[in-house]
């Protein structure tokens, strides 16, 4: 094993042994809180495979993301009792079924066309999710309750606060190694080299619009995991996740952990919402706590644009 | 061939012909903040994320000054320059240092501008809609409706707006900078002309254009904080199916849209009505990339 | 002659001087060490084979490449790291290969961006075009046609014709008659003769060496990035062994 390996992975089980451990020793509310950065660094995650390895900035994750929690509330309460493995399938197909949608009409432009294009498909599916209230409860959402850990004829349990942290653990550290791999393969290196020059890509024969698509499913993919992961954890679906400002958050996470990174959006998530808590409990709730962050998004985006992370971009991708 | 005839029969001309109207003065009110994005897109290729945002915070500056002054086209005035000054500042603060980098940055600098401002004026202002009344409040009669004579003036007032900056652009000084400065920026520079202010410039006349149409339209619908992302949304619609850059491309486009959606709500409730620019944007990739209202290229 | 950084004992009042100028594209170190002078009025010529550096000398000078080391000063004043656009209302005019010119804008817009400066009053502005027209009636014919639509030639006029509205001190002229017949190469002759005449400085990079030997008072001649020699016009001709050995075919 090389040197930078060794490092790599005895770094890496530290960080899983702290994650681990986290949900036993902190309060409840952390503990959640913990949870949820994993859950929404799961989405920013699959945002960077777009972003930092392709070099397309999607404003369109809210819509797969939501299309993943609404799929797996449809699993929770069409069929009972709830089957996790189905919400997780019925989210997976809904957001690759968006993702696939999108895809193939964004992906025929290039840069700022196709983030506005993104953006619109997924406020396009943010008014048919509001305004179909018969099928999707609208503007009130979806309730429905948390299913059991299952494993077939095996095994049958409760979620509690710690069980569901690590379930939420496993598959996002399961999603991270996927795409790591992925971003080492033939392909990645493909999706790379369209970040670099896309003409020169081009001329070499890539085509390159099937690689996008392939990337920016595989990106909505697992940010439809994120939110099923989501509709698993609060036991409610609502349109507001659907809405352009979830696109907006997980940009603000991928550019504030650094791009390109896969765990720096992770951290940018954390890091946000750490802010985010922090100001509201030292300046109250109403604080409108978005201005400071966005204005340090801003310097963040002048003067380090590579992110907390950045500087490790190399090395973590070795 | 009843058939056929009873159809025609119930179509309603009266609702069409006050739907075109309708459509065609919110087509000109979208022409104007969709003339401002793409004049900032196609001069300095600057993706202007906080458009809506400055659309719609030039209907609360009006709303400010209209409660001061009760004088609604001091209003008018006050907001475009206050929100142009504000606009220039932003382009100089935050743009400016990001100029000869990946365009991507400009995208996410106005994205995080766009933040502040929404979440500023939610702060500042609380969640319930403003209104301005309107400034002339006499109808006339159209079939049965008392039609208000204000939106046929504000159709009127946005597109002498648009007209007069086209006057500009093609005879003033300053017009014949801007357009040089969009072919050749290395040479415009060595004419002495100074590049970076040409920029802040055009950027402050874009945020002036978008602020207007926010007091312009503020009487029609009330004001509030979100009132900015419909509305880029659809001014990016807009400069996409018009064509990118291209300012005729735009005007025409904005009122097409319009007058569909007008159409459509005859029969569909508004929020769904939405759907239809969504559909002519997907049309339009489909079939016309480059944009329906401009020649294809060779 | 000298080969050193050249120094002026005698001769005009140092408009422009260059003193060990290194620029870079990337990587690639193109100018080694770059030095000149040019005098108030002076034609100075620029002659090197292509890709020894002399465009990029000029647009290093006129600041649209920036320098990593070296001066540039002007009537004195360093201007190493000032901005084209002052620089053009400082005095110094650039007339760049290719042209250049603004090809949407009409000829009488191309020439606007050059008068149109502070403290040029509506008559000096007539003043000019009346000039400018004079010396290129051709332009005055086509005055409302847009750039784009002018023949090579006299897109090459066009673009000195705008230098001139800037009513510059020194105008930097990158090959001004590549691509142009012999007829108009005499003629791009004439209009540096008059501009030698009304005062105004040319730094002058060119291929075609004789024209330059005829319309300049000094020459250098440069070679991978730094001068190799330089000398007055009179003391050299066409078939100098110097000639022949850093521009030879």
């Amino acid at each position: 094993m090389s040197r930078h390996s060794k490092i790599y992975w005895s770094g890496f089980c530290v960080v899983m042994a702290l994650l681990i451990v986290a949900p036993l020793v902190l309060p409840e509310f952390w503990r959640r809180f913990l949870t949820e950065v994993l859950i929404w660094g799961l989405l920013a995650m699959s945002s960077d495979l777009l972003i930092g390895y392709t070099g397309m900035i999607s404003f369109g994750h809210s819509a797969f993301f939501g299309l993943g929690m609404y799929g797996a509330a449809a699993a929770l309460l069409l069929v009972s009792p709830p089957n996790l493995w189905l919400a997780m399938g019925l989210g997976l197909a809904g957001a690759a079924g968006a993702a696939l949608f999108v895809a193939y009409f964004s992906t025929r432009l290039r840069d700022i066309y196709f983030a506005i294009t993104t953006l619109i498909f997924s406020q396009i599916f943010y008014v048919i999710i509001f305004t179909s209230t018969s099928l999707t409860g609208g503007e009130n959402g979806l309730i429905f309750s948390r299913p059991h850990f299952t494993i077939p004829f095996l095994y049958d349990v409760r979620f509690n606060g710690t069980t569901l942290h690590w379930f939420v653990l496993a598959v996002v550290t399961a999603s991270y190694l996927i795409l790591r791999r992925v971003t080492q393969s033939p392909f990645g290196m493909v999706l790379q080299s369209i970040r670099e020059n896309e003409a020169r890509t081009r001329a070499i024969g890539y085509p390159l619009q099937r690689y996008k698509i392939v990337a920016v499913m595989l990106s909505g993919v697992f940010a439809g995991l994120a939110g099923v992961l989501y509709a698993v954890q609060n036991e409610f679906a609502a349109p507001d996740f659907v809405y352009f400002i979830t696109s907006g958050d997980t940009v603000i996470f991928n550019v504030m952990g650094g791009i390109g990174t896969l765990v720096g959006p992770i951290v940018g998530a954390g890091f946000f919402q750490l802010l985010r808590e922090l100001l509201s409990r030292a300046f109250g709730d109403q604080f409108p706590y978005l201005i400071p962050l966005g204005f340090i998004f801003i310097v963040m985006i002048i003067f380090l644009p590579q992110g907390l992370l950045g500087f490790a971009r190399r090395w973590l991708n070795r | 061939m009843n058939a056929i005839a009873e159809f025609f029969q119930n179509i309603p001309i009266d609702l069409l012909l006050i739907q075109t109207i309708n459509g065609i003065v919110t087509g000109m009110i979208l022409a104007l903040v969709a003339s401002g994005l793409t004049l900032i897109f196609g001069i300095m290729d600057v993706v202007n994320f906080a458009h809506g945002e400055l659309f719609m915070l030039g209907a609360y500056v009006g709303v400010v000054v209209f409660a001061l002054t009760g004088n609604f086209w001091l209003a008018l005035i006050a907001s475009s320059a206050i929100v142009a000054i504000l606009g220039a500042a932003m382009q100089i603060l935050t743009l400016r240092p990001l100029i000869g980098r990946d365009p991507l940055n400009t995208i996410l600098a106005t994205f995080g501008i766009s933040l502040i401002l929404q979440n500023f004026v939610l702060w500042q202002f609380g969640p319930v809609a403003r209104k301005i009344s309107e400034p002339i409040t006499t109808h006339f009669n159209l079939f049965y409706l008392e039609y208000p004579w204000y939106r046929l003036v504000i159709a009127g007032l946005s597109a002498a707006i648009i007209g007069v900056f086209w006057l500009f652009l093609k005879r003033s000084k300053f017009g014949v900078w801007i357009r040089a400065t969009t072919q050749d920026r290395v040479m415009a520079q060595a004419m002495g002309i100074p590049v970076p202010w040409v920029y802040t410039g055009v950027f402050a006349i874009g945020a002036a254009m978008a602020a207007a149409s926010g007091v312009l339209f503020a009487p029609m619908a009330g004001v509030s904080h979100t009132m900015g992302l419909d509305w880029v949304l659809k001014a990016f619609i807009v400069v996409v199916v018009g064509g990118m850059g291209s300012l005729g491309g735009s005007i025409a486009a904005a009122i097409f849209i319009s007058l569909l959606e007008a159409y459509a709500s005859i029969w569909v409730s508004p929020a769904q009505a939405v759907i239809v620019s969504f559909v002519v944007l997907i049309l339009t990739l489909l079939f016309r990339p480059t944009g329906l209202f401009v020649p294809t290229p060779k | 002659m000298s080969m050193a950084a050249p120094r002026h004992e005698q001769g005009p009042a140092p408009l422009v001087t260059v003193d060990g100028l290194h620029t870079y594209y990337g990587k690639s170190h193109i100018l080694n060490g770059v030095s000149l002078q040019v005098g108030r009025g002076e034609v100075v010529g620029l002659i090197g084979r292509n890709g020894v550096g002399k465009s990029t000398t000029l647009k290093t000078i006129m600041g649209l490449v920036a320098a990593r080391a070296g001066q540039i000063s002007f009537e004195g004043r360093s201007i190493t790291r000032t901005a084209p656009h002052r620089l053009a209302h400082m005095g110094i005019g650039y007339v760049p290969e290719d042209r250049r010119i603004f090809r949407l804008l009409t000829v009488m817009e191309n020439l606007r961006t050059g008068f149109d400066r502070e403290g040029v009053t509506g008559e000096r502005k007539k003043e000019l075009l009346d000039k400018v027209f004079a010396y290129f009636p051709v332009l005055g014919e086509r005055r409302n046609q847009a750039g784009g639509t002018l023949s090579g030639g006299e897109q090459q006029m066009l673009a000195i014709a705008r230098a001139m509205m800037l009513e510059p001190k020194i105008i930097l002229l990158d090959e001004p008659t590549e691509g142009l017949m012999p007829r108009m190469v005499s003629q791009i002759h004439q209009i540096i003769d008059v501009l030698h005449k009304e005062g105004v400085a040319i730094l002058l990079v060119e291929q075609n060496v004789p024209l330059t030997l005829e319309a300049s008072q000094r020459i250098y001649i440069m070679e991978k990035g730094a001068m190799r020699h330089h000398c007055a016009t009179s003391a050299i001709t066409i078939d100098d062994p110097l000639i022949k050995q850093y521009l030879g075919v």
